[in-house]
Protein backbone atom coordinates (compact mmCIF):
# COMPACT_ATOMS: atom_id res chain seq x y z
CA UNK A 1 0.00 0.00 0.00
CA UNK A 2 2.96 2.57 0.56
CA UNK A 3 4.52 1.51 -2.53
CA UNK A 4 1.06 2.53 -4.18
CA UNK A 5 0.61 5.98 -1.53
CA UNK A 6 4.20 6.64 -3.25
CA UNK A 7 3.11 6.09 -6.63
CA UNK A 8 -0.13 8.66 -6.44
CA UNK A 9 2.16 11.31 -4.67
CA UNK A 10 4.61 11.10 -8.10
CA UNK A 11 1.62 11.46 -10.12
CA UNK A 12 0.22 14.33 -8.12
CA UNK A 13 2.14 17.41 -9.12
CA UNK A 14 1.48 20.58 -10.30
CA UNK A 15 3.23 19.43 -13.62
CA UNK A 16 0.75 16.08 -14.40
CA UNK A 17 -2.25 18.40 -13.80
CA UNK A 18 -4.89 17.27 -16.69
CA UNK A 19 -8.29 18.73 -15.71
CA UNK A 20 -8.70 21.28 -12.35
CA UNK A 21 -11.82 23.46 -11.95
CA UNK A 22 -12.47 26.21 -14.30
CA UNK A 23 -11.37 29.38 -12.87
CA UNK A 24 -14.06 30.81 -13.95
CA UNK A 25 -16.02 29.13 -11.58
CA UNK A 26 -16.10 30.49 -8.01
CA UNK A 27 -16.18 28.31 -4.48
CA UNK A 28 -19.58 28.68 -4.21
CA UNK A 29 -21.04 25.09 -3.76
CA UNK A 30 -24.00 24.61 -6.13
CA UNK A 31 -27.50 24.20 -4.64
CA UNK A 32 -28.58 21.85 -7.33
CA UNK A 33 -29.48 18.39 -6.57
CA UNK A 34 -27.13 15.48 -6.80
CA UNK A 35 -26.57 14.85 -10.71
CA UNK A 36 -28.64 17.72 -12.08
CA UNK A 37 -27.44 18.45 -15.78
CA UNK A 38 -27.45 22.42 -14.48
CA UNK A 39 -24.21 22.11 -12.78
CA UNK A 40 -22.34 20.18 -15.80
CA UNK A 41 -23.80 23.42 -18.26
CA UNK A 42 -22.79 25.59 -15.97
CA UNK A 43 -19.01 24.48 -15.79
CA UNK A 44 -19.50 23.96 -19.56
CA UNK A 45 -20.23 27.56 -20.08
CA UNK A 46 -17.09 28.39 -17.37
CA UNK A 47 -14.73 26.73 -19.35
CA UNK A 48 -16.06 28.29 -22.72
CA UNK A 49 -15.72 31.86 -21.62
CA UNK A 50 -11.93 30.91 -20.01
CA UNK A 51 -10.65 29.48 -22.97
CA UNK A 52 -12.04 32.28 -25.17
CA UNK A 53 -10.51 34.89 -22.99
CA UNK A 54 -13.85 36.67 -22.40
CA UNK A 55 -14.78 36.09 -18.52
CA UNK A 56 -14.38 40.59 -18.30
CA UNK A 57 -16.81 41.15 -22.09
CA UNK A 58 -19.24 37.97 -20.90
CA UNK A 59 -22.90 39.04 -19.76
CA UNK A 60 -25.21 36.24 -18.41
CA UNK A 61 -29.02 36.66 -18.01
CA UNK A 62 -30.40 34.27 -15.53
CA UNK A 63 -33.99 32.77 -15.64
CA UNK A 64 -36.63 32.00 -13.04
CA UNK A 65 -36.38 28.23 -12.22
CA UNK A 66 -34.28 25.70 -10.52
CA UNK A 67 -30.86 28.09 -12.61
CA UNK A 68 -32.15 31.69 -11.04
CA UNK A 69 -28.99 31.18 -9.02
CA UNK A 70 -26.84 30.56 -11.76
CA UNK A 71 -25.28 34.30 -11.16
CA UNK A 72 -24.19 32.72 -8.12
CA UNK A 73 -21.49 30.35 -9.47
CA UNK A 74 -20.08 31.79 -12.82
CA UNK A 75 -17.73 34.59 -12.15
CA UNK A 76 -19.32 37.16 -14.47
CA UNK A 77 -21.58 40.02 -14.86
CA UNK A 78 -24.87 38.96 -14.63
CA UNK A 79 -28.74 40.60 -15.14
CA UNK A 80 -31.47 38.40 -13.57
CA UNK A 81 -34.98 38.21 -15.30
CA UNK A 82 -38.50 37.67 -14.76
CA UNK A 83 -39.74 34.73 -15.50
CA UNK A 84 -39.20 33.76 -19.34
CA UNK A 85 -37.86 37.56 -19.96
CA UNK A 86 -34.54 36.60 -20.36
CA UNK A 87 -34.51 37.37 -24.14
CA UNK A 88 -35.99 40.34 -23.72
CA UNK A 89 -33.26 41.74 -21.00
CA UNK A 90 -30.76 40.05 -22.86
CA UNK A 91 -31.71 41.57 -26.58
CA UNK A 92 -31.82 45.21 -24.08
CA UNK A 93 -28.20 44.51 -23.05
CA UNK A 94 -26.66 43.73 -26.32
CA UNK A 95 -28.30 46.59 -28.16
CA UNK A 96 -26.93 48.75 -25.36
CA UNK A 97 -23.28 46.74 -25.51
CA UNK A 98 -22.71 45.04 -29.17
CA UNK A 99 -19.06 44.11 -28.23
CA UNK A 100 -20.70 42.26 -25.18
CA UNK A 101 -21.40 38.43 -25.23
CA UNK A 102 -24.44 38.11 -24.27
CA UNK A 103 -25.97 34.96 -23.73
CA UNK A 104 -29.99 33.77 -21.42
CA UNK A 105 -29.85 30.38 -19.69
CA UNK A 106 -33.41 29.18 -18.98
CA UNK A 107 -34.98 26.26 -18.59
CA UNK A 108 -38.29 24.35 -20.20
CA UNK A 109 -40.95 26.18 -18.27
CA UNK A 110 -39.15 29.56 -18.39
CA UNK A 111 -38.11 29.36 -22.43
CA UNK A 112 -41.31 27.26 -23.52
CA UNK A 113 -44.01 28.39 -21.46
CA UNK A 114 -44.13 31.38 -19.67
CA UNK A 115 -41.45 32.65 -21.99
CA UNK A 116 -42.46 31.61 -25.35
CA UNK A 117 -43.36 34.81 -26.54
CA UNK A 118 -40.08 36.46 -26.14
CA UNK A 119 -38.27 33.46 -26.99
CA UNK A 120 -39.83 33.43 -30.36
CA UNK A 121 -39.33 37.10 -31.10
CA UNK A 122 -36.06 37.61 -29.80
CA UNK A 123 -34.56 34.51 -32.44
CA UNK A 124 -37.08 36.38 -35.22
CA UNK A 125 -35.36 39.56 -34.37
CA UNK A 126 -32.38 37.76 -35.09
CA UNK A 127 -30.77 39.45 -31.41
CA UNK A 128 -27.12 38.73 -31.87
CA UNK A 129 -27.33 36.27 -28.61
CA UNK A 130 -26.81 32.85 -27.43
CA UNK A 131 -29.56 31.24 -25.93
CA UNK A 132 -28.46 28.29 -23.58
CA UNK A 133 -31.73 25.84 -23.20
CA UNK A 134 -32.25 23.37 -21.00
CA UNK A 135 -35.09 20.83 -21.79
CA UNK A 136 -35.85 18.64 -18.75
CA UNK A 137 -39.41 18.06 -19.41
CA UNK A 138 -40.48 19.65 -15.84
CA UNK A 139 -40.65 22.49 -13.98
CA UNK A 140 -38.01 21.76 -11.46
CA UNK A 141 -38.08 24.21 -9.21
CA UNK A 142 -41.48 24.51 -8.29
CA UNK A 143 -41.89 20.60 -7.58
CA UNK A 144 -41.84 18.48 -10.86
CA UNK A 145 -45.18 20.28 -12.43
CA UNK A 146 -45.72 19.35 -16.06
CA UNK A 147 -44.12 21.65 -18.89
CA UNK A 148 -44.73 22.41 -22.61
CA UNK A 149 -41.48 19.75 -22.96
CA UNK A 150 -43.11 17.00 -20.67
CA UNK A 151 -43.47 13.47 -22.62
CA UNK A 152 -46.53 11.76 -23.55
CA UNK A 153 -47.91 9.44 -21.02
CA UNK A 154 -45.06 11.24 -18.09
CA UNK A 155 -45.80 11.38 -14.83
CA UNK A 156 -45.52 14.71 -13.05
CA UNK A 157 -47.14 16.21 -9.60
CA UNK A 158 -49.59 17.76 -12.18
CA UNK A 159 -50.31 14.58 -14.65
CA UNK A 160 -50.23 12.09 -12.16
CA UNK A 161 -51.39 9.37 -14.35
CA UNK A 162 -49.04 10.57 -17.11
CA UNK A 163 -49.60 13.26 -19.99
CA UNK A 164 -52.56 13.00 -21.78
CA UNK A 165 -52.73 14.39 -25.15
CA UNK A 166 -56.59 15.05 -25.10
CA UNK A 167 -56.03 17.08 -22.04
CA UNK A 168 -52.82 18.45 -21.98
CA UNK A 169 -51.89 18.74 -25.99
CA UNK A 170 -47.98 17.65 -27.02
CA UNK A 171 -44.69 17.58 -26.18
CA UNK A 172 -43.32 21.49 -27.98
CA UNK A 173 -40.59 20.54 -29.89
CA UNK A 174 -40.03 25.03 -29.39
CA UNK A 175 -35.89 23.94 -30.84
CA UNK A 176 -37.52 23.03 -33.97
CA UNK A 177 -39.48 25.18 -34.78
CA UNK A 178 -37.07 28.30 -34.04
CA UNK A 179 -34.65 26.75 -36.45
CA UNK A 180 -37.08 27.76 -38.98
CA UNK A 181 -37.16 31.33 -38.30
CA UNK A 182 -34.19 33.15 -40.76
CA UNK A 183 -33.32 35.01 -37.35
CA UNK A 184 -31.54 31.77 -36.09
CA UNK A 185 -28.31 31.36 -36.92
CA UNK A 186 -27.00 28.29 -35.31
CA UNK A 187 -29.23 25.86 -33.36
CA UNK A 188 -28.30 22.74 -31.66
CA UNK A 189 -29.85 19.92 -29.48
CA UNK A 190 -27.32 18.57 -26.97
CA UNK A 191 -27.05 16.26 -23.91
CA UNK A 192 -24.27 15.85 -20.94
CA UNK A 193 -24.84 12.31 -19.78
CA UNK A 194 -21.81 11.01 -20.46
CA UNK A 195 -17.75 11.81 -21.25
CA UNK A 196 -18.65 11.68 -24.93
CA UNK A 197 -21.57 13.92 -25.04
CA UNK A 198 -20.32 16.11 -22.64
CA UNK A 199 -17.25 17.13 -24.91
CA UNK A 200 -19.88 17.67 -27.77
CA UNK A 201 -22.11 19.77 -25.92
CA UNK A 202 -19.04 21.68 -24.92
CA UNK A 203 -17.82 22.61 -28.79
CA UNK A 204 -21.33 23.39 -29.24
CA UNK A 205 -21.52 26.15 -26.56
CA UNK A 206 -18.35 26.96 -27.77
CA UNK A 207 -19.73 27.33 -31.31
CA UNK A 208 -22.14 29.31 -30.40
CA UNK A 209 -20.34 32.19 -28.44
CA UNK A 210 -17.71 32.51 -31.62
CA UNK A 211 -21.15 32.72 -33.72
CA UNK A 212 -22.35 36.01 -31.72
CA UNK A 213 -19.19 37.66 -32.75
CA UNK A 214 -20.32 37.01 -36.47
CA UNK A 215 -23.00 39.12 -35.41
CA UNK A 216 -25.31 36.69 -37.94
CA UNK A 217 -28.18 36.22 -35.67
CA UNK A 218 -29.10 33.92 -32.84
CA UNK A 219 -27.16 30.70 -31.84
CA UNK A 220 -29.62 28.73 -29.65
CA UNK A 221 -28.25 25.26 -27.72
CA UNK A 222 -31.32 23.13 -26.22
CA UNK A 223 -29.59 20.73 -23.93
CA UNK A 224 -31.39 17.81 -23.22
CA UNK A 225 -31.10 17.10 -19.27
CA UNK A 226 -32.61 15.64 -16.40
CA UNK A 227 -34.15 15.95 -13.30
CA UNK A 228 -33.83 13.38 -11.18
CA UNK A 229 -35.84 15.05 -7.89
CA UNK A 230 -38.90 15.57 -10.39
CA UNK A 231 -38.37 12.47 -12.08
CA UNK A 232 -37.96 10.49 -8.88
CA UNK A 233 -35.27 8.32 -9.96
CA UNK A 234 -31.91 8.34 -9.47
CA UNK A 235 -29.30 10.50 -11.16
CA UNK A 236 -27.37 7.35 -13.08
CA UNK A 237 -31.11 6.17 -13.69
CA UNK A 238 -32.20 9.69 -14.70
CA UNK A 239 -29.64 10.06 -16.97
CA UNK A 240 -31.01 5.98 -19.01
CA UNK A 241 -34.24 6.96 -18.73
CA UNK A 242 -33.64 10.28 -20.60
CA UNK A 243 -31.36 8.30 -23.01
CA UNK A 244 -34.80 5.94 -23.33
CA UNK A 245 -37.47 8.45 -23.72
CA UNK A 246 -36.35 11.71 -24.16
CA UNK A 247 -34.01 11.32 -27.44
CA UNK A 248 -36.84 9.81 -29.40
CA UNK A 249 -38.69 12.67 -28.27
CA UNK A 250 -35.89 15.30 -28.90
CA UNK A 251 -33.22 13.62 -31.11
CA UNK A 252 -29.44 15.37 -30.77
CA UNK A 253 -27.51 17.17 -33.47
CA UNK A 254 -27.30 20.30 -34.92
CA UNK A 255 -30.70 21.47 -36.67
CA UNK A 256 -28.93 24.69 -38.26
CA UNK A 257 -25.43 26.22 -39.24
CA UNK A 258 -25.25 29.14 -41.07
CA UNK A 259 -21.74 29.75 -40.29
CA UNK A 260 -20.78 26.95 -42.80
CA UNK A 261 -19.66 27.25 -46.33
CA UNK A 262 -22.94 25.39 -47.42
CA UNK A 263 -25.46 26.94 -45.34
CA UNK A 264 -28.07 27.58 -47.56
CA UNK A 265 -28.33 24.16 -48.64
CA UNK A 266 -28.15 22.68 -44.50
CA UNK A 267 -31.44 24.94 -44.00
CA UNK A 268 -34.25 23.68 -43.03
CA UNK A 269 -37.01 25.57 -45.63
CA UNK A 270 -39.17 27.60 -44.06
CA UNK B 1 1.59 -4.65 -9.57
CA UNK B 2 -0.48 -2.53 -12.20
CA UNK B 3 1.27 1.11 -13.67
CA UNK B 4 -0.70 3.63 -11.83
CA UNK B 5 -0.74 6.62 -14.57
CA UNK B 6 -3.58 8.80 -13.43
CA UNK B 7 -4.74 9.77 -10.10
CA UNK B 8 -7.69 12.31 -9.00
CA UNK B 9 -8.47 14.33 -6.13
CA UNK B 10 -11.80 14.76 -5.23
CA UNK B 11 -13.08 18.03 -3.13
CA UNK B 12 -14.86 15.35 -0.33
CA UNK B 13 -17.24 18.22 1.16
CA UNK B 14 -18.07 19.37 -2.49
CA UNK B 15 -18.94 16.42 -3.63
CA UNK B 16 -22.62 15.36 -3.72
CA UNK B 17 -22.54 11.62 -4.24
CA UNK B 18 -24.43 11.77 -7.33
CA UNK B 19 -22.66 8.50 -8.79
CA UNK B 20 -22.00 10.30 -12.03
CA UNK B 21 -18.51 9.82 -12.34
CA UNK B 22 -18.49 6.33 -11.14
CA UNK B 23 -20.18 5.12 -13.90
CA UNK B 24 -18.39 6.90 -16.08
CA UNK B 25 -15.06 6.11 -15.38
CA UNK B 26 -14.22 3.23 -17.48
CA UNK B 27 -11.17 1.76 -15.37
CA UNK B 28 -13.53 1.35 -12.02
CA UNK B 29 -11.10 3.31 -10.34
CA UNK B 30 -13.63 5.40 -8.51
CA UNK B 31 -16.77 3.96 -5.94
CA UNK B 32 -18.66 6.22 -3.30
CA UNK B 33 -17.18 5.97 0.15
CA UNK B 34 -19.00 3.92 2.79
CA UNK B 35 -18.33 7.52 5.33
CA UNK B 36 -20.21 10.83 4.62
CA UNK B 37 -19.13 14.37 4.60
CA UNK B 38 -20.29 16.66 6.55
CA UNK B 39 -23.61 17.33 4.64
CA UNK B 40 -23.99 13.90 4.41
CA UNK B 41 -23.35 12.44 1.16
CA UNK B 42 -21.11 8.75 0.35
CA UNK B 43 -18.57 11.26 -1.88
CA UNK B 44 -16.56 9.82 -4.30
CA UNK B 45 -12.76 8.64 -4.03
CA UNK B 46 -10.06 6.46 -5.61
CA UNK B 47 -11.54 2.44 -4.35
CA UNK B 48 -8.96 1.41 -7.00
CA UNK B 49 -6.35 4.14 -7.50
CA UNK B 50 -4.30 1.74 -9.57
CA UNK B 51 -6.73 1.66 -11.95
CA UNK B 52 -6.94 5.48 -12.81
CA UNK B 53 -5.50 6.13 -16.51
CA UNK B 54 -6.22 10.08 -15.94
CA UNK B 55 -8.40 10.08 -18.64
CA UNK B 56 -10.75 12.89 -17.49
CA UNK B 57 -14.11 11.06 -18.01
CA UNK B 58 -14.96 11.83 -13.86
CA UNK B 59 -14.43 15.14 -14.64
CA UNK B 60 -16.39 15.27 -17.49
CA UNK B 61 -19.31 14.24 -15.85
CA UNK B 62 -18.99 15.92 -12.57
CA UNK B 63 -22.05 18.30 -12.46
CA UNK B 64 -20.18 19.84 -9.00
CA UNK B 65 -16.70 20.46 -10.51
CA UNK B 66 -15.03 18.87 -7.29
CA UNK B 67 -12.77 16.59 -9.10
CA UNK B 68 -9.19 17.40 -9.92
CA UNK B 69 -7.18 14.82 -12.51
CA UNK B 70 -3.49 14.29 -12.68
CA UNK B 71 -1.60 12.15 -15.23
CA UNK B 72 1.88 10.89 -15.75
CA UNK B 73 3.61 8.21 -17.32
CA UNK B 74 5.57 6.13 -14.75
CA UNK B 75 7.98 3.64 -15.62
C1 LIG C 1 -44.49 35.04 -13.07
C2 LIG C 1 -44.19 33.72 -12.38
N1 LIG C 1 -44.99 32.66 -12.60
C3 LIG C 1 -44.74 31.48 -12.01
C4 LIG C 1 -43.65 31.35 -11.19
C5 LIG C 1 -43.40 30.00 -10.52
N2 LIG C 1 -42.28 29.28 -11.14
C6 LIG C 1 -41.03 29.37 -10.64
S1 LIG C 1 -39.95 28.42 -11.47
C7 LIG C 1 -41.15 27.87 -12.51
C8 LIG C 1 -40.86 26.88 -13.61
C9 LIG C 1 -39.44 26.48 -13.71
O1 LIG C 1 -39.27 25.45 -14.63
P1 LIG C 1 -38.09 25.46 -15.67
O2 LIG C 1 -38.00 26.75 -16.38
O3 LIG C 1 -38.28 24.25 -16.54
O4 LIG C 1 -36.78 25.36 -14.78
P2 LIG C 1 -36.14 24.12 -14.00
O5 LIG C 1 -36.37 24.42 -12.57
O6 LIG C 1 -36.80 22.86 -14.47
O7 LIG C 1 -34.70 24.18 -14.37
C10 LIG C 1 -42.38 28.43 -12.21
C11 LIG C 1 -43.63 28.14 -12.93
C12 LIG C 1 -42.85 32.47 -10.98
N3 LIG C 1 -41.76 32.41 -10.18
N4 LIG C 1 -43.12 33.65 -11.58
S1 LIG D 1 -35.17 20.05 -8.98
FE1 LIG D 1 -34.42 19.13 -10.87
S2 LIG D 1 -33.64 20.84 -12.14
FE2 LIG D 1 -33.85 21.57 -10.00
S3 LIG D 1 -31.82 21.28 -9.06
FE3 LIG D 1 -33.05 19.45 -8.60
S4 LIG D 1 -32.58 18.00 -10.25
FE4 LIG D 1 -31.91 20.04 -10.93
S1 LIG E 1 -9.40 9.91 -14.62
FE1 LIG E 1 -10.41 8.28 -15.83
S2 LIG E 1 -9.59 6.40 -14.99
FE2 LIG E 1 -9.10 7.98 -13.48
S3 LIG E 1 -10.85 7.95 -12.05
FE3 LIG E 1 -11.34 9.47 -13.61
S4 LIG E 1 -12.54 8.34 -15.13
FE4 LIG E 1 -11.48 6.80 -13.87
S1 LIG F 1 -19.73 13.20 -10.15
FE1 LIG F 1 -18.87 14.73 -8.73
S2 LIG F 1 -20.51 15.12 -7.25
FE2 LIG F 1 -21.04 13.24 -8.32
S3 LIG F 1 -20.20 11.60 -7.01
FE3 LIG F 1 -18.64 12.07 -8.53
S4 LIG F 1 -17.32 13.62 -7.57
FE4 LIG F 1 -19.20 13.52 -6.38
MG1 LIG G 1 -37.36 22.44 -16.44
Amino acid sequence: MSVLADRIKEIIKPENLVYAKSPVLNDDIMHYCPGCSHGVVHRLIAEVIDEMGIQDQTIGVSPVGCSVFAYKYIDIDWQEAAHGRAPAVATGIKRVLPDKYVFSYQGDGDLAAIGTAETFHAVNRGENIVMIFINNAIYGMTGGQMAPTTLVGQITSTTPYGRNVDLNGYPLKITELLAQLPGAAYVTRQSVQNPAAVRKAKKAIRKAFEVQALKKGTAFVEVVSTCSSGWKLNPVDSNKWMEENMFPQYPLGDLKDSSRADADLYRIKG
Amino acid sequence: MAKVRGAVIVDTEVCKGCNLCVVACPTQTLALNRNVNNKGYHYSYMENPENCTGCTNCSAVCPDSCITVYRAKIE
